[in-house]
């Protein structure tokens, strides 16, 4: 199975430009499925950008955030060729990670 | 409706007595309508009839989802014992399917008018 | 009652007599230029290609988000589950390379078609679930996920290629892309509509939300990742969810009607580059 995790992060000026595409349902508890169940919450509870060990982007999420979420952010202090550290995790205990190069 | 205060105008205030009175009238109205409670003989006359028309209505290709609905609502109310709704929404699904069959009937020419030329 | 009837069958006589006086033969290529050339004098901004972009050519605020959306698209992982599975082959041994002309890669533009020993139209995902029948597996629901995932990876290797649907020298062919044209222009469910209600009429406006979008190269961004539906859609999903929104019961996906409708929307958009996967709101 391939990375839930797509990111591009590119140096425009002082600013590295970081964009990313999380595969992951985002349940939220609420909807029932086609047999009248509740689907139980499912969804990512912490989103961590690392640059050089330094958390750059955290992000406390619930249940209000789409399926399949997309970020955009901007930091600085990075160059060209640095590796950037995705990872989040769920309210199941899963987990992802993916480091991504600046370019 | 503009004409309506001309028979009831507001400066004349009417009794607690003849409000009794046009109440009990309109009562005697609406129940001389339906002179007996609905059956379930009624009611499952009336889904048949609507079963039919919405038949018809799928073999031209053009049910409509509310036809299903508004059967399924009578049969709700049918099965709570409640006949007099149950016969209002099967008489409301027949209602509709024959008119989906005077769209799909109507449409079988009419569709020509929209097309560009 | 008999007022209602006796007006009903006049209404009827009056709309024969006037059908019986337009009535010419069967014309597609007229039809096709007359239904591009409508669109093109409804919206003289709008470049002929860029009508593919559905909603996106029509409101200049909506197209500055998608071109940002479109740098990572949401239909990516669909995009990339569909090039896995159509490498991976059949228990058979088999893949989807080998019911398909060029292994598959880059002919979406030539779908639907008509098939001149079923006497029927074939559409790109009726040809997929065949293919899988075909080699013993069971088919897939043609609304959505996998059968989704497929069309994206297709429609992807066909992107800008211009739709090049054939009507053949067969009174079949030209029947059934007339039937198409008919259920197009039919209104149908309790709202009155027909598809060309919305997308002919009123693209650009707004329903609810939405902006509409042109029947001109609807399909040619088939499948596509809709918000509303947080996944992705094939052109079953579409049209089967148009006839439900309407109030209309749909028909079966892949019903010999919208078969019909598909041949008839694909040949009236033909010249107009393939774009899908696509991404909607």
């Amino acid at each position: 199975m391939a990375s839930s995790i797509r990111v591009r992060a590119i140096l425009n000026g002082e600013n590295a430009e970081v964009q990313t595409l999380i595969q992951h349902p985002m349940d939220t508890g609420l909807v029932k499925d086609a047999k009248g169940e509740l689907i139980p919450a499912h969804y990512i509870q912490q989103l961590t950008f690392t640059h050089k060990d330094k958390t750059v982007f955290l992000a406390d999420w619930g249940t209000a955030v789409s399926k399949d979420p997309y970020v955009k952010f901007a930091f600085k202090g990075a160059a060209k060729g640095d590796e950037l550290k995705v990872s989040w995790v769920d309210n199941k205990g899963a987990t992802d990670s993916l480091t991504a190069t600046i370019q | 409706m503009r004409h309506f205060p001309r028979h009831f105008p507001r400066h004349v205030s009417t009794t607690n007595v003849m409000k009794k009175i046009v109440f009990a009238t309109m009562v005697a109205t609406v129940c001389a309508g339906s002179a007996r409670a609905a059956s379930e003989a009624d009611y499952l006359a009336a889904a048949a009839a609507a079963e039919s028309a919405n038949k018809e209505a799928g073999r031209l290709r053009n049910q409509w989802t509310v036809t299903q609905a508004a059967l399924n609502a009578a049969k709700k109310a049918a099965e709570s014992g409640n006949f007099d709704s149950a016969v209002k929404s099967a008489q409301e699904a027949e209602a509709l399917a024959k008119a989906s069959i005077v769209q799909a009937t109507s449409e079988m020419q009419r569709w020509k008018d929209l097309e560009i030329r | 009652m008999s007022a209602l009837r006796a007006l009903l069958v006049a209404a009827t006589a009056l709309g024969l007599g006037a059908t019986a006086m337009a009535e010419d033969k069967p014309n597609p290529p007229a039809d096709a230029k007359a239904f591009q050339d409508y669109f093109v004098k409804k919206f003289p901004k709008v470049a002929f290609d860029d009508f593919v972009n559905g909603p996106y050519s029509m409101n200049a605020d909506m197209r500055r988000q998608w071109e940002e959306k479109e740098q990572f698209p949401p239909y990516e992982f669909a995009l990339e589950a569909g090039k896995e599975m159509f490498a991976k082959p059949f228990k058979n041994g088999k893949t989807y390379a080998d019911c398909f002309p060029n292994g598959g890669i880059g002919i979406r533009q030539n779908y639907p078609y008509f098939d001149d020993k079923e006497g029927k139209v074939v559409t790109l995902e009726l040809a997929l679930n065949r293919c899988r029948e075909a080699n013993g597996e069971q088919p897939y629901s043609y609304v959505k996920d996998e059968m989704a995932s497929l069309t994206a990876y297709m429609a992807y290797t066909s992107r800008g290629k211009r739709f090049d649907i054939r009507i053949p020298d067969d009174p079949r062919a030209l029947e059934a892309y007339e039937k198409g044209k008919e259920y197009f222009y039919t209104r149908r469910g309790q709202l009155n509509f027909s598809c060309a209600s919305c997308h002919v009429q009123s693209p650009g406006e707004r329903i609810r939300a939405e902006i509409l979008a042109p029947a001109l190269g609807i399909l040619n961004a088939m499948p596509i990742y809709r918000s509303e539906w947080s996944g992705m859609g094939t052109i079953s999903r579409r049209i089967v969810t148009c006839n439900s929104q309407t109030r209309a019961v749909p028909l079966e996906p892949q019903s010999d009607e919208y078969r019909n409708l598909e041949y008839y929307l694909s040949y009236v958009s033909n010249g107009l580059p393939v774009s899908g996967p696509g991404a909607r709101p």
